[in-house]
């Protein structure tokens, strides 16, 4: 696993990736590819990329000593990567930047993008205000009804939200749609996809623009505690911010590596969004993946109290990972999740977004188990702001 | 020769044009099926294509996606699928059938028992949507080995390297997705095709067949000019959406009919 070069000049990571599209769409990829493989190694467009993220964005991002929750959790010390406090709440944005200056760099006046929690909805309509484009976000009709926050969000930075209400109406349709639009204004548009799936470049490009969270790892764990962590830990929908954290470290051999997915109301009630752990391989939105299917090949509905982790797929580097056994995942049920928001709200007076709280509640899992000199580096990909309705109702109280 | 070849070869010593249908199976209902397609052929059909229901279906527009949604409520999966085309062949060994549908289903039930299914059941071609061909050479080759065509897109956006691509990767017919877009939505426009078909010539000598966004025998004619096929997907789904069960072998037959009738005129 030393030398790490993935993936090949066809989008793959072994079996997995590629580019499973309709042909309309192979000749926009491959000028995607094209512009991206020029900018990527262009100084100043990185350059403009790292002001962006520095004067914009806020980065880098701190990391803290959970001190005191670790001292009550008796065990490991975990450390939180604090994407949370980035402009507009996420690390999506990390991404969405670097997709907006590609989109400016190819003459693109239009943005899409599909959208679950909302999240990456909000940090492309921000970065298509920043850069005075048009945007347009497809939205299932479901996450609409649980994120409305959000979606108001969106409108005020100008963004035209678009309903999807073909099929189970969430994250995965809203995709299809992007890519049905996609398909039929390809002269002028430019999808930003907000995770690590899709057909190539999108994994590998949304890995690099991410990857600036594992790069600042490095170089703040040893500042902060003397060496690199034992345990780098992330949550996975789609898995972008768990690769943006993982892929410094793949070749740092001592540093495990762990998704944590999201269980729902527990993987043998049939009813999670864990593809790794407990999908199958198959070819669903342009890349070759684990995916929850049925007998027939059919995707089926997925269950998480996140509608960031909703998602039948998984990036299809995480899955080369998991085959390759450089990467763990496992999985947290909608329960282990609220019980660490709420810890992490009264023990750290931070609130995580329901989605980075699944990580939060495996590194909680484990840590009592480990030596108190072990260090586990949590991404906390989110703030929870967004969440107040789901965890409110949850909690059988009214806003 | 592959009966989708012999059935080009018929059709151009006899001067006329190939019509070819696009319904999804199980809709609107399993019965349903086997007589639509038997309607399909008597109202003129020469070789039909059958849609595999799929969750996802990404390149659909809203009319194949409705009719995909109903079939899988049906529960008609890919094996459904290969049992009307063997019921079908009980009556009608001649036409040609071409599978359409998504990656997935196939995959899901492994690309060998596919193939060695799809030959039993006598089906011709397959249509991939998501399977360009750099992807699936493996699949591919062991449909050419079993003798089912590997049917192909092509696009307007599609370079002349992938023109080439295509054309060395494919048989029995190409296929010319005739606009930007999904299956449906917008109209066909014979001018931009016509621009566009030369290049396809030159790449291939398969047979050409034009879809998506051809609506009625005036548009299948002025395609018919220019093609070797024409075929008609969505507004038949539309059809039989509108028709229901107990209607849908008449009104696609009546459908159908005068598409015929301005080909061959």
């Amino acid at each position: 696993m030393q030398m790490y070069d993935l993936p090949d000049a066809r989008g793959h990571f072994g079996p997995y990736g590629g580019v499973f599209v309709a042909e309309t769409l192979s000749q926009a990829l491959d000028e995607l590819r094209l512009a991206y493989e020029r900018c990527g190694k262009d100084p100043a467009f990185m350059a403009e990329f790292h002001y962006e993220l520095k004067h914009y964005v806020g980065r880098p991002s701190p990391i803290y000593h959970a001190r005191r929750w670790s001292g009550l959790l008796g065990g490991a010390q975990i450390f939180l990567k604090r994407e949370d406090l980035n402009h507009t709440g996420a690390h999506k944005i990390n991404n969405t930047m670097g997709q907006a200056l590609l989109a400016r760099h190819m003459g693109k006046k239009r943005i899409i993008a599909e959208t679950g929690a909302g999240m990456h909805g909000v940090a492309s309509a921000t970065v298509a205000a920043r850069f005075g484009m048009s945007c347009v976000v497809y939205m299932g009709s479901e996450d609409i009804k649980r994120q409305t926050v959000n979606v108001y969000r969106m409108k005020l930075l100008g963004a035209e939200v678009v309903p999807v209400e073909s099929g189970s109406k969430t994250l995965k349709d809203a995709l299809n749609e992007a890519m049905r639009d996609w398909v039929s204004n390809v002269e002028d548009t430019f999808y930003i996809i907000g995770t690590v799936a899709g057909p190539h470049p999108y994994p590998m490009m949304v890995r690099d623009f991410q990857s600036v969270i594992g790069e600042e790892c490095k170089l703040q764990m040893p500042e902060l505690t003397g060496r690199q962590p034992d345990a780098v830990i992330a949550c996975v929908g789609g898995g972008s911010n768990a690769m943006g954290i993982f892929y410094p470290y793949i070749g740092e051999e001592k540093v495990r590596l762990i998704g944590v997915e999201a269980a729902g109301e527990g993987l043998a009630t049939g009813r999670h969004a864990a593809s790794l752990c407990a999908g199958k391989p198959g070819v669903l939105h342009g890349n070759r993946t684990y995916l929850l299917q049925d007998a027939n090949g059919q995707i089926v509905e997925t269950h998480s109290i996140s509608a960031g982790l909703d998602y039948p797929g998984v990036g299809p580097e995480h899955a080369w990972l998991k085959d390759q056994h450089r990467a763990e995942y496992v999985a947290v049920t909608d329960s282990e999740a609220l019980k660490a928001f709420n810890d992490l709200c009264r023990y750290e007076g931070i609130i995580p977004a329901l989605e980075s709280a699944h990580a939060v509640a495996y590194a909680a899992k484990i840590a009592p188990t480990l030596p108190k000199d072990t260090n586990l580096l949590v991404n906390l990909s989110g703030r929870g702001d967004k969440d107040m309705q789901t965890v409110a109702e949850k909690t059988g109280l009214k806003l | 020769m592959s009966r989708i070849a012999g059935r080009f070869a018929a059709l151009k010593a006899a001067g006329r044009k190939a019509l070819i249908p696009y319904v999804t199976a199980g809709d609107p209902l399993p019965a349903s099926t086997v007589p639509i397609l038997h309607a399909l052929v008597e109202a003129g059909a020469d070789i039909l294509e059958i849609g595999v229901p799929f969750s996802d279906p990404m390149a659909d527009g809203p009319a194949i996606q409705r009719s995909s949604e109903r079939a899988l409520k049906n529960g008609i999966g890919l094996a459904d699928v290969l049992k009307f085309v063997v019921e079908f062949r009980k009556q009608d060994p001649e036409t040609p059938i071409v599978l359409m549908g998504y990656a997935n289903p196939i995959e899901a039930m492994g690309v060998q028992v596919f193939v060695a299914a799809a030959k039993a059941a006598g089906i011709d071609g397959v249509i991939v949507v998501d399977y360009p061909p750099q992807e699936c050479v493996p699949f591919a080759a062991l449909c050419r080995k079993n003798g089912i065509d590997s049917i192909f897109l092509l696009a307007p956006t599609s370079t002349e390297a992938r023109i080439r691509e295509v054309a060395r990767a494919g048989s029995g017919y190409l296929y010319y997705v005739s606009l930007k877009g999904v299956t449906g939505v917008k109209s066909a426009d014979v001018a931009d095709i016509a621009m566009h078909l030369p290049h396809i010539r030159a790449a291939s000598s398969l047979p050409v067949g034009v879809g998506f966004g051809i609506k009625d025998a005036e548009s299948a004619r002025a395609i018919s000019k220019i093609a070797d096929a024409v075929i008609i997907g969505s507004r038949i789904v539309q059809e039989i959406e509108s028709a229901g069960a107990a209607h849908a072998v008449a009104r696609v037959k009546a459908l159908l009919a005068p598409i015929r009738k301005a080909l061959d005129a």
